[in-house]
């Protein structure tokens, strides 16, 4: 290990990732920072051009609140989430995003983002909290402003987060290495601040040749957010919701442009539209069923039991969306140019964020505008970000948040000094790209605050504690190193598993028992008891991972990562026993909704030390309605 | 495999001085084989078709051929990629040709003011952030 070298940074703000959450608190922080005389310094595991869940781009920002206009309310947004999360939100910490996140959309704009326009100057709507961009470059451009702020010095990119450095339940920083030079990073930082995305591949993907890589969330987030702030001992919250979403089938094309703009239908194989014969199903979900616009989960579920009824395959009727608009045209000349306008848009929501979908459609003959394209659930991801809600249960603002909900500072974890957004912040879901954004803000002007109030002592890490970490983090080289003779084939050897059949291994075992797609998203405790079993055994079998080299030691660390979001997962649906979400996940053994005993949020807790877990129910305190009359600590 | 490149024409950057596809890979899939100065994709499993490799590549060596598992073959979808557009040529598996052309960005490159010109004098204590309230267009609300 003496080839490699040890570099240390020491910083006051250390923001770890680099996608929109990132940015955000980057563009924010540094701001901060240079009032106050404090360094700001981030690191992305990629380059932040095109990093994160945005790094191809994407054609339509999903939540803008219009509040300038006076077209939509605070309270209307949160009652919108908290629904559709089945009643289980923290109403403040969503309608902090809210209140912000225009601001961060006007951002975009002026940084260079083009945003559709009307005749009259406004926002193209494609529902009511989502506008219609030409997002190629939004990463791009949301990437510029950051860096512009915080300083080309201050940016180190292609270095890979391993994990906290602890000292009790003190968090010091973060190690890590290059994953382009023998160098082993140790990062010394007074406060933290942790966006480094969700998590995919921790299920078994349904494609799983070339086609693995073509998860709708991207492949390369791969759980750091969680295992960072598990093994930083920070409580977590929602670990239970994961997220599936309905796209076009195998490359995941959106859905989101054919539904709210176009206004199509999907159907069944035989005409037959769940949403309209498979209502009487939701009247067993109330009072969720019955709000408008029905949950994801429960629009999937309706879905479902057609495909299981042997009814799919299921189809977006793009052609008759696309007629239907079309047809309005009053004259040929009119309907001709509404069908071309139509047609490049159609094509644009593609190849602005999903790519594989317009080749799909092209190696296929399909044109939609002549026939529909089969839509299907993907698998399982963790995201708290859309529909999912996983990550880190953090403080509210002090003005918006109850005292159950409130601890010092606005989106800081139950880990003095460490803040979370994006993926990484927990029950606070539909924020998207714009709402990571403005929550990656508002946490980096929160941290700023915390290092300006409280000034924090620089944490010193001892030489015995970082070479113990960096024979930690190289450990699957140089077991790779001393074995690989031992076979004439690389990848058969018994004394490493190589990180690819480590996940494989993973995925199958969250697949079969922990409700994935092969087992219809169905569990139960005993399958769960069982997957925990197999999933004790691959967490020993971690410390004999082996690498060929420095791409091969990061994804190594990748599915050490998922390896906790799995079992965070596993432990709270084992302990909600309830099924609140059908279409995200079914347990058999408790097939309906609780309200008495299970309208509460279900948080977790790893002991850093000695990796035992603990379990907790917490209150949902709504904001609004009648049992809003709770305690605010800012009055 | 997702993407790939065409050797006749990779140069490997060897005139820039990093190798641009492997700079911008977001799941570091592209590589430069030292010994043919061409680069490749590492993971092919792994890649998410982002394009980013396409269209950073200043050669244009860069493509992509759909997943083998699903894709059916002969189709392409190739981007050119300007400082405010991008040009799509989508060639379908028979044959049929489209184009799309799309803008990318209302700014020069480089030029993103990161307080957007906004008035920049909030209090480090509250809500307000910094470019904020006049990046809003109104006041942050309050309960």
């Amino acid at each position: 290990m003496s080839n490699f070298e040890t570099v240390r940074v020491d910083t006051d703000l250390l923001i770890l990732g680099g996608g929109m959450a990132a940015c955000g608190a980057a563009v924010e922080a540094a701001h901060w920072a240079k009032k106050n005389g404090l360094k700001v310094t981030l690191v992305d595991k990629a380059a932040m051009d095109r990093s994160g869940a945005v790094a191809m781009g994407l054609s339509a920002i999903n939540q803008y609140v219009g509040l300038k206009d006076g077209k939509n309310t605070v309270k209307d947004y949160v009652n919108y989430v908290n629904n559709d999360l089945m009643g289980v939100a923290r109403d403040d910490l969503v309608a902090n995003i809210a209140r912000h996140v225009d601001s961060s959309v006007h951002l975009f704009e002026k940084w260079g983002l083009p945003i559709w326009k009307d005749d009259e100057g406004g926002y193209v709507h494609e529902g009511r909290w989502q506008l219609m961009i030409n997002g190629e470059s939004y990463k791009v451009i949301v990437a510029e402003a950051a860096k512009n702020q915080l300083g080309a010095d201050n940016v180190i990119e292609r270095v890979f987060i391993v994990g906290p450095i602890m000292d009790g339940d003190e968090c010091k920083g973060a190690y890590g290495f290059s994953v382009r030079e023998n160098k082993f990073y140790v990062f010394n930082a007074k406060s933290t601040l942790v966006a480094m995305g969700g998590a995919v591949g921790v299920f078994k993907p349904r494609s799983s040749g070339e086609g693995a890589g073509r998860a709708w969330y991207p492949p390369f987030n791969s759980g750091a957010s969680a295992y960072f702030t598990l093994a930083a001992g920070a409580e977590m919250t929602c670990q239970e919701v994961r997220f599936i979403p309905v796209r076009f089938k195998d490359a995941y094309g959106p859905v989101g442009a054919w539904f709210l703009l176009f206004k199509s239908r999907a159907t069944n194989a035989f005409g037959g539209e769940y949403m309209v014969e498979r209502r009487p199903e939701l009247d067993n979900w109330k009072p969720y069923g019955h709000v408008k616009p029905i949950p994801a989960n429960l629009r999937n579920y309706l879905g479902m039991l057609d495909v299981m009824e042997g009814k799919g395959p299921i189809y977006m009727r793009t052609d008759e969306a696309i007629q239907k608009i079309a047809d309005k045209a009053p004259d040929e000349k009119a309907f001709k140019i509404k069908m071309k306008e139509l047609e490049s848009e159609a094509w644009e929501d593609f190849l602005d964020m999903t790519i594989s979908q317009a080749i799909l459609w092209a190696a296929t003959n399909t044109q939609p505008e002549e026939r529909s394209s089969e839509i299907a659930a993907a698998e399982p991801y963790f995201i708290g970000s859309h529909s999912g809600a996983s990550g880190a249960w953090l403080s509210g603002p002090e003005d918006l948040a109850p005292k159950e909900y409130f601890w010092g500072y606005e989106c800081m974890s139950t880990v003095k000094g460490m803040f979370c957004a994006g993926d990484a912040s927990g029950a606070s879901s539909h924020k998207f790209s714009s709402g990571s954004h403005a929550e990656g803000r508002i946490a980096g002007k929160a941290a700023i605050r915390y290092l300006v109030n409280e000034k924090p002592a620089m944490p010193s890490v001892d030489d015995a504690t970082i070479e113990v970490l960096k024979e930690k983090v190289f450990a699957p080289i140089n077991n790779f190193e001393e074995n690989k003779d031992k076979t004439t084939q690389v990848d058969v050897n018994p004394e490493y598993i190589l990180p690819k059949m480590y996940m494989m291994r993973l995925q199958k075992l969250m697949d079969e028992y922990a409700a994935g797609v092969g087992a219809q998203f169905t569990t139960s405790k005993a399958l769960m008891d069982r997957g925990m079993e197999l999933l004790g055994m691959l967490k020993e079998d971690s410390a004999k991972l082996g690498a060929r080299d420095l791409h091969e030691l990061m994804r190594a660390w990748e599915n050490y990562h998922r390896t906790y979001q799995a079992e965070s997962h596993i432990r709270t649906m084992l302990f909600r026993e309830e099924t609140r979400w059908p279409g995200y996940y079914f347990r058999a053994d408790f097939p309906k909704l609780n309200q008495d005993d299970w309208h509460c949020f279900v948080n977790c807790k790893m002991d850093p030390v000695t990796e035992e877990w603990e379990m907790i129910k917490r209150d949902v305190i709504p904001m609004f309605g009648p049992e809003s009359d709770h305690e605010l600590v800012g009055g | 495999m997702p993407s790939f490149v065409i050797p006749d024409k990779c140069d490997g950057c060897k005139a820039l001085d990093k190798t641009a596809c492997q700079y911008v890979c977001p799941n570091d899939l592209m590589v430069l084989d030292k010994e043919t100065m061409k680069a490749y994709n590492q993971e092919p499993d792994q890649c998410w078709e982002c394009y980013s490799c396409v269209k950073i590549c200043p050669t244009q060596a860069v493509d992509v051929r759909g997943y083998a598992d699903f894709v059916p073959m002969g189709a392409s979808v190739v981007p050119l990629r300007s400082t405010d557009s991008i040009m799509w040529t989508v060639k379908f598996r028979n044959g049929k040709i489209k184009r799309f052309k799309f803008p990318i960005r209302t700014t020069d490159e480089g030029t993103a003011v990161p307080t957007g010109g906004w008035d920049t004098d909030p209090s480090l204590e509250g809500p307000v952030l910094f470019t904020e309230p006049d990046s809003l267009g109104t006041d942050v609300w309050m309960k």
